[in-house]
């Protein structure tokens, strides 16, 4: 590919407000993007890689500033080009889709209406003639009955129809640059081998250049044709595909590389423990509610499930939004009542305890949640939200106060950390806060909702050793729900693959990647992304 | 298409769309029929009406006779069953002060009432919303600060102070407009300015943190990279999400107009309900403060169905259930 570029950054800096806590967003970042390349820019959090594609589409945030560089597109400086000749330019010929596609649809507007927004901007084309051609898009991103969704509001499309209509409004006017910004995050990964699948076959067709920021090498292994790898806002590696993957130059490269969670089975281990949980045939339904021109309905959120755990065992729940697994662990821990089945708990029969019986009893099971910024109350210091629990179930605050520490020292924290508060930390540190205080209790059952699912994969596979390691010393049982089948099947001795409420395959990681029994586990498995581009660290 | 499945659910639809609304027309009439209960019972043990209401030499077969008139003499339990009875049927009674129906009296005031209220009502929604609006558009800078600081005085002065205020500097030192009384549109201006001003500064401060909230969404910024001018943005896709809480408030507003135009009315010598309401419970008049009581309680209840509707117009999410 030696044309002339499409698009072409020069030296793009951006700098951030005073008081952050670094000077640019950007720094000298230089590219280029050929006619149909596929450049993945890959980054963790705060990498510049999304402020590069704010810079590209005159969309940065309002307290930040392009101070240096040139964005050349078709041959002129878009920094320097006038408001109009930007609006032009904007939606038309440098398009953009987002990372959440169902927060990116106005709730207000139908979604055709939407579509049809982008040609009454830029055309003159008249009413009839608009709608037409939204249906004609529609239906090349595959929407199935492209009239009915025509009228059809965002909150009733699923998240994977909307960032096919989001698709269809950035490919409207068929340009020559399409940015997407982790479009396909928020998705389910079978949702997200679909959209990738249908951003290939639309580059194909037109020919269209794209940009694919994202954090997820997996991804990038499917679809780059080039790779930019961004850190503190830098350029620390650009290469074709094989370059980057097989043979990374840069040491941040094969770290990042190293750190990606792969597709197989960890060694097996000897599980000898007693029997913690035993989960029979629990059941859950919830009622939605109705309005005025509709019924509520009934969702089978968990359908007749049983799970067993033993102690020093990692059990794995895996599955897509609202397949259950959630609300399965709620279950266990009573957080909601399930309509049916039993749950006992080293031998205490859980699901009949009353509310103070309940209360007491809860001290066994705890949990750690996926979000780490709002597990934590803002107000109270961390040591002291370690310390909490055990104080309410009655040991001295003294006692309490020093075990706090010590476990801030097993987690990796500084002991001295116990009166500072939760924004002082990184997104990693105070989930380490968060496993801090579940362990505070001693439980024999630890639940793990998503919880290294918001994290960056270095960071994710320091967790993931850390929870392994505490496993080993305290031998407590571990329910860990995850949507990324890949980092189950590193950690977990079993895994149990939900869908609708069910579980549907239950095996040993091993026997479940190499001979999935279900349609549906096959069907998971093929989604991984990056499954069939193995990289090598 | 039309299908004879969409016909169904469409009857359905209906059906269910009728229970909604006499499940709301019920809960509506419980919390009118707790309203006059209480206020039935307070007034009643909160001192004998008769004392207030004949001269404080009256004689013994007066009041005697005074009581047997309006019911007084009876026991607590069946004078309530009756205005019950009466209240359900339409009839309010007579006042006890000069024996005309409560109806004409509450006819008579209510116009006035109304204009006060409905044209307060426009001030607040014409300057509120659109410099709510502002602010967020201009977030953190001086004219932000300038509108929060004017919409912070307006609730936070009570009522009756920004009245006089008022009063003492377009009456007093300028002579420019009447101090109290009607007549002309001029004896308007300062009630209205009153009661609408303070109404004002709470719906800027609303509609400026609902306008916050959307502005940050993603769909904002969507639709700016398709090109989407700044004006468009903000009216054609900013305002009408911001305006679903927005709508909350100015629904709550509408309930007040009538309730908050008491003080307004004592004030200004405003011949309206909220004055009558005033005079009637000094006077102990409970014919009156009863059937005003309920009225306010019925204009509470109507907004907030205005509002229940208002929120279906606005978001497609109330209107339409998710999909399977």
């Amino acid at each position: 590919m030696t044309a002339e570029p499409v698009l072409s950054i020069r030296n793009l800096s951006v700098s951030l407000p005073p008081g952050s806590d670094r000077p640019h967003a950007v720094k000298n970042v230089s590219f280029d993007l050929q006619q149909g390349e596929i450049l993945c820019v890959v980054g963790e959090s705060g990498s510049g890689k999304s402020v590069t594609a704010q810079a590209i589409m005159g969309l940065l945030p309002g307290n930040l500033r392009t101070d240096e560089g040139a964005i050349l597109f078709g041959g002129n400086d878009i920094l320097k080009a006038s408001g109009s000749e930007r609006r032009d330019i904007t939606g038309r010929q440098i398009a953009m889709i987002f990372q959440e596609p169902t927060a990116a649809l106005n709730p207000v507007f139908r979604v055709g209406d939407l579509v049809a927004e982008t040609f009454r901007i830029h055309t003159n084309l008249g009413a009839s003639e608009i709608r037409q051609k939204v249906l004609d898009l529609f239906r090349e991103v595959r929407l199935p009955e492209p009239e009915q969704i025509y009228n059809n509001y965002p909150h009733q499309l699923s998240g994977g129809q909307c960032q096919r209509v989001m698709i269809a409004t950035a490919l409207a006017l068929q340009p020559k640059v399409l940015i997407a910004d982790e479009p396909t995050t928020a998705l389910d990964v079978t949702t997200q081998a679909q959209i990738l699948k249908l951003l290939l076959d639309l580059r194909r067709e037109h020919g269209t250049s794209i940009i694919f920021i994202t954090h997820d090498f997996g991804v990038v292994a499917e679809v780059a044709d080039r790779v930019a790898v961004m850190r503190y806002g830098e350029v620390m590696e650009i290469g074709t595909h094989t370059q980057v993957l097989q043979n990374p130059q840069n040491d941040y490269t094969k770290r990042l590389i190293a750190a990606v969670p792969k597709l197989a089975a960890g060694a097996p281990r000897d599980i000898t423990g007693s029997l913690v949980l035993e989960a029979t045939n629990i059941r859950k339904t919830f009622k939605s509610g109705g309005n005025w021109f509709q019924r509520g309905r009934s969702v089978h959120a968990v359908n007749d499930v049983s799970v067993t755990l033993r102690r020093g065992e990692t059990l794995g729940l895996v599955g897509e939004s609202g397949s259950g697994k959630s609300t399965l662990a709620q279950c266990i821990i009573r957080l909601i009542d399930p309509n049916s089945g039993e749950i006992n708990i080293e031998g205490v029969r859980f699901s009949d305890l009353g509310k103070a019986a309940l209360r007491k009893a809860r001290a066994k099971i705890q949990i750690v949640f996926q979000d780490p910024y709002s597990a934590l109350d803002p107000r109270q210091k961390i040591g002291e939200a370690i310390a909490e629990g055990p104080v309410i179930h009655g040991m001295k605050e003294s006692e309490a106060r020093a075990r706090a520490r010590s476990l801030l020292a097993d987690v990796g924290l500084d002991p001295e950390a116990f009166d500072r508060y939760p924004h002082e930390f990184s997104g990693g540190q105070r989930q380490r806060i968060c496993i801090a205080r579940a362990l505070a209790l001693d439980p024999l059952l630890l639940i793990a909702d998503e919880a290294v699912s918001a994290l960056d994969v270095s960071i994710q596979a320091q967790i993931l050793e850390l929870l392994a390691r505490l496993q080993k010393e305290r031998a407590f049982a571990m329910l860990f729900i995850t949507h990324d089948l890949r980092v189950a099947s590193e950690i977990c001795d079993r895994i149990a693959v939900m869908r609708h409420g069910k579980i549907v395959e239950e095996a040993v990681p091993a026997d479940l990647l190499l001979h999935p029994q279900q349609d549906y586990t096959r069907e998971l498995l093929a989604a991984v992304p990056g499954a069939h581009h193995r990289p090598q660290a | 298409m039309w299908t004879a499945h969409d016909a169904t659910a469409g009857r359905s639809a209906v059906a269910h769309m009728l229970r909604f609304w006499l499940v709301k027309l019920l809960r509506a009439s419980i919390t009118l029929w707790l309203v006059v209960t209480a206020v039935f019972i307070v007034l009643r043990t909160s001192g004998d009406p008769v004392q207030s209401l004949l001269p404080p030499d009256a004689r013994q077969e007066e009041i005697e006779q005074f009581r047997e008139a309006w019911g007084l003499d009876r026991p607590l339990t069946e004078q309530y069953a009756q205005y019950i009875v009466n209240v359900a049927t339409g009839d309010f009674g007579k006042s006890y002060r000069d024996g005309r129906q409560v109806s004409t009296i509450i006819a008579e005031r209510v116009p006035w009432t109304l204009m006060l209220g409905l044209t307060s009502y426009a001030v607040a929604v014409l300057l509120g919303v659109p410099l709510g609006i502002w602010a967020a558009i201009r977030r953190n800078t001086f004219v932000d600060r300038l509108i929060m600081s004017f919409a912070v005085m307006g609730f936070a002065l009570p009522n009756f102070f920004f009245g006089i205020l008022l009063i003492l500097l377009f009456s007093l030192s300028l002579r420019m407009l009447p101090s109290s009384g009607t007549g002309t549109w001029m004896h308007m201006i300062m009630p209205a300015a009153t009661l609408g001003l303070a109404t004002a500064g709470a719906l800027a401060r609303f509609t400026r943190s609902a306008m916050l909230e959307v502005l940050g969404k993603v769909y904002l910024r969507a639709a700016a990279a398709k090109g989407v001018s700044f004006r468009d943005r903000i009216l054609r896709h900013a305002v009408p999400n911001a305006a679903i809480p927005v709508v909350t408030v100015m629904g709550l507003n509408l309930g007040h107009l009538v309730g908050g135009a008491i003080v307004v009315e004592t004030v200004f010598a405003w011949p309206g309900v909220g004055r009558l309401l005033v005079s009637s419970v000094s006077s102990r008049d409970l014919a009156v403060v009863q059937a005003l009581v309920l009225m306010i309680a019925c204009t509470m209840v109507a907004a907030n169905l205005i509002v229940d509707l208002l929120y279906g117009v606005l978001d497609p999410r109330i209107r339409i259930a998710a999909k399977d």
